[in-house]
């Protein structure tokens, strides 16, 4: 034993900083690899026979974490950023809308009828728009002044459209989060914002500024819209994997989904970004007239539809074998 | 009862278990790390506001704040705060300053460093986690799951391990290949020497005899029964530091 641990003894002192080495170096050449991997095997064995020789010592703990370290460095990914990136948005994230374009319908749906359902609510009941607007936000409404007008006189655009993306993506981030709530918090939170919208357009369509409401959600409400519920449509699939599992236990079907629908949300946050500059410079600016701003909203929402199906970032549109 | 584990299956079959972090171990990486990233946060926005102002009283003018302000205080300080895990965590493969100092790491749940996505899924679900106020749901979690995970690890697959840097020593301090001292004997030496202070004078005094009649063949047991604890430390010092 002792003749074994002196031959071994100055390998292990080397060992912390051969590691810290390994471990922070991004590219190593094939000797180095190959180095790697005759230590990993060599630790092996050292570990194997200290064990055994050694059990429950400070140093068979000490070769342990060493040997777990050289594991993870020999079995981490690579680390080609460029061709994952290209990788998520040509292929991963397309193949995820695919996947859940009967949900994305299904909770454009219950957005629009809860939208429909706010416009009746408060078409029938004026007084109810109390519950949903506040106090300063009615009374401009009433003097015939929409709280969007002279908002860049207060607050300059940089700020307000940083201020905007901020908040749309957080709430995007939620309506999938809560869909953690077997689905019912993204339902919760899709049906609010629908019938938020349906309300705020029902009661300055009573002071006759629905028109002006209109003009100034044109540019980026679409988009905008569109990618709530399509953020709504991936947290009712975190739901559906805790309802009806995909795999042996829940907790694997949730990470199954999680892991899956999460990568969409890189492009819902991007698309939002635009948005989010869209709506701090276009949409309050009344210079802007109403058939630029549909141009900008539609030709967005094109870019949208092409970064969703990846054909923005080079995905070829596959046909059906015809033999088959 | 003994701390859960999970096993790093290896190609060579020499597997390793892994302890799971406690959710003492979490919190206590969790408050280091809310600390330094708040006073990060506090320092720029201080930092930010007196060059901005000349001081922190014009602050409560309502017409004072210009919107580089916005631009180049408030932002960046609210960046530091709220992206001081994800983008860490991506930097330092699985750890953070706090959880480097609390002893912990995060792994998959194969043990192995987790991916970017895996840590953003995992600091995406801190909204949930950090519900209804103080990171309630989260702790919960954390106490009533086996592997003692928040609702982020359980998206994410990833768990938080036990990872104390004391073992890089433990190899870098073991005794030269020329030396004739037993490798546990040398073991037991080291761990005497580290708790030296924290042992009661005469258990250390016993203690460091047994081990010192045991390795210095040098000393009769009645020249080691003469030395005080100074000099036995001493003896021990040398015995594992003999070219000190």
């Amino acid at each position: 034993m002792q003749a074994w641990l002196a031959s071994r003894v100055e390998t292990w002192r080397q060992l912390a900083p051969q590691l810290e080495a390994l471990e922070k170096s991004r590219n190593h050449s094939a000797a180095e690899a190959q180095q790697a991997i005759e230590l990993y095997r060599a630790l092996g064995r050292d570990l194997s026979i200290a064990r055994r020789i050694l059990p429950a010592s400070r140093v068979t703990k000490a070769l342990e974490h060493s040997y777990a370290k050289l594991h993870s460095i020999i079995y981490r990914k690579p680390h080609d950023w460029r061709a994952r990136l290209l990788s998520l948005f040509r292929d991963e994230i397309p193949e995820v809308v695919h996947e859940l374009r009967g949900a994305i319908l299904w909770v454009t749906l219950l957005f629009a009828l809860s939208a429909g359902a706010g416009w009746w609510l408060v078409s029938a009941h004026p007084e109810l728009i109390s519950l949903l607007a506040d106090e300063e936000t009615i009374n401009n409404v009433e003097r015939g002044k929409l709280w969007t007008e002279g908002i860049l006189n207060v607050t300059p655009s940089s700020v307000l459209s940083i201020g905007i993306l901020s908040n749309n993506i957080a709430v995007t981030l939620m309506a999938f989060c809560v869909g953690i709530f077997f689905g019912l918090g993204t339902f919760y939170l899709i049906a609010t914002n629908g019938l938020m919208l349906g309300a705020m357009f029902a009661f300055t369509h009573q002071h006759g500024l629905a028109g002006e409401l209109l003009k100034f959600v044109t540019a980026h409400g679409v988009v905008e819209l569109s990618v709530i519920c399509v953020a709504g449509a991936a947290g009712t699939m975190l739901g559906e994997s805790l309802i009806r599992p995909t795999h042996p236990t829940r907790r694997e079907s949730f990470q199954h989904a999680a892991t899956k629908v999460s990568r969409l949300l890189v492009l819902c946050a991007l698309l939002l970004v635009g948005c989010g500059f869209i709506e701090g410079y276009l949409s309050p600016d009344p210079q802007f007239p109403m058939i630029s701003r549909v141009i900008v909203g539609f030709g967005y929402g094109v870019v949208m539809v092409a970064a969703m199906t990846g054909h923005l970032f080079g995905r070829k549109r596959v046909r059906p074998d015809v033999d088959a | 009862m003994a701390a859960p584990q999970v096993t790093l299956q290896s190609i060579t079959g020499v597997d390793i278990e892994l302890r799971i972090a406690g959710v003492g171990s979490r919190s206590y990486a969790f408050v280091i790390d809310w600390h330094i990233r708040a006073m990060l946060a506090f320092s720029w926005w201080a930092v930010g506001t007196a060059l901005s102002f000349g001081g922190f009283t014009s602050l409560f003018n309502d017409d004072a704040a210009p919107s580089s302000y916005y631009l180049w205080v408030v932002m960046p300080t609210a960046v530091i705060y709220f992206f001081y895990h994800p983008v860490l965590e991506v930097l330092m493969r699985g750890s953070t300053p706090g959880k480097r100092m609390a002893g912990v790491r995060i792994v998959t749940r194969t043990g192995d460093i987790p991916n970017a996505g895996a840590l953003m899924i995992r600091n995406l679900f801190r909204l949930i986690d950090a519900l209804p106020f103080a990171y309630l749901v989260g702790l919960i979690a954390t106490m009533f799951t086996a592997q003692h995970v928040r609702i982020g690890d359980i998206a994410a697959g990833t768990l938080l391990i036990l990872d104390g840097k004391e073992h890089d020593v433990s190899l870098a301090r073991l005794a030269p290949a020329n030396s004739s001292l037993d490798p546990r004997a040398a073991d037991l030496i080291h761990e005497l020497l580290e708790r030296w202070w924290e042992l009661e004078y005469p258990t250390r005094r016993e203690l460091a005899r047994s081990l010192v009649a045991r390795t210095d063949k040098s000393l009769s047991p009645e020249q080691v029964g003469q030395l005080d604890a100074n000099e036995l430390r001493a003896r021990l010092e040398a015995l594992v530091n003999p070219t000190s």
